[in-house]
């Protein structure tokens, strides 16, 4: 009873994994050139809005953005 | 692990087709290629009447991916789906398969040649060299690698049209649901898309009852 239960718990769990959907570069997946990651770029000059990463740092970048993405926010760009 | 995502709320949208223009600015897409466009529904029919701004998805099964004969889409660690020009052979698959009709090909050549699909890059340029003129001439302006949003979520007016992770913006979307003072009314399909039969009215506004002054 107990494998039995473990088993259902094992195929019902399946349904929450999440596969990694970046590209894989090999046959059949992707036949082009690889691609630059945003965060490997140098932020732009300092006079323009927002360019606060440091280059190669994903988590800096994505601060980054998510700063931009709130900023969608009118109520909280209002009152803060 | 960031997904973009756009949402575009089609209670805010005024038809402005101000995405639109800025991205054809942004990107300097050629005549005939409309990497975003404004679809109106019930269009004329009084208080029925929406507007949603529609492109690329970046579906994260993309069926464009799925149905490409020479692999040339790819999925950046982002979530957004972007394409080789220099693979494409303009079958036009992808356009067959997207269900936004977000594929898009240039008829500039003679007899109807079609030329490579263009599509939108949610200003992600493609596999040149980040804020290279090789990857603007071809896929246009990359703003993510400039620490920006796609120019047409950022454009919006109304800011209707929502742009980035999607967490980020369905936060910022169910905010901006709760203040409307409505409740889980205010979700799913008969509210984005009106009633279901065509031509078909909202129930009228109930009568407020009379103040005394």
């Amino acid at each position: 009873m107990r494998a039995l239960l473990l088993i259902v718990f094992a195929f019902g769990l399946v349904a929450c994994g999440e596969q990694e959907q970046v590209v894989i570069y090999k046959q059949g997946k992707y036949q082009g050139k690889p691609d630059t990651r945003p965060w490997d770029s140098e932020p732009l000059a300092a006079e323009y809005r927002g360019s606060k990463w440091s280059k190669g740092d994903r988590a800096s970048w994505e601060e980054q953005i998510k700063s931009r993405q709130l900023a969608q926010h009118e109520h909280k760009r209002i009152y803060q | 692990m960031a997904r973009m995502k756009f949402l575009c709320d089609a209670e805010r949208c005024i038809e402005c087709n101000g995405c639109v223009t800025a991205c054809k600015n942004e990107n300097e897409v050629p005549w005939g290629v409309n990497r975003r466009r404004v679809v109106t529904i019930n269009d004329g029919v009084v208080g029925a009447e929406k507007s949603i701004s529609v492109a690329c998805m970046h579906c994260s099964d993309a069926p464009c991916m799925a149905v490409c004969p020479v692999d040339c889409f790819y999925k950046t660690d982002d979530g957004v789906v972007l394409h080789d020009k220099d693979l494409c052979i303009g079958c036009g698959y992808c356009f067959y398969a997207c269900p936004f009709g977000a594929p898009q090909f240039p008829q500039a050549g003679a007899f109807g040649l079609r030329g490579k699909m263009d599509k939108c890059t949610f200003c992600a340029g493609g596999p040149e060299a980040d804020r290279s003129d090789a990857e603007f001439q071809k896929y246009g302006r990359n703003r993510l690698a400039e620490g920006k949003l796609p120019a047409c979520a950022e454009m919006c007016s109304t800011k209707a049209l929502l742009g980035g992770d999607g967490d980020v913006i369905a936060d910022i979307y169910r905010d901006r649901v709760v203040r409307r003072g409505k409740g889980s009314e205010v979700w799913g399909w008969g509210t984005a898309y009106g009633p279901g039969k065509p031509g078909a009215q909202p129930p009228a506004p109930q009568p407020q009852p009379a103040t005394k002054s």
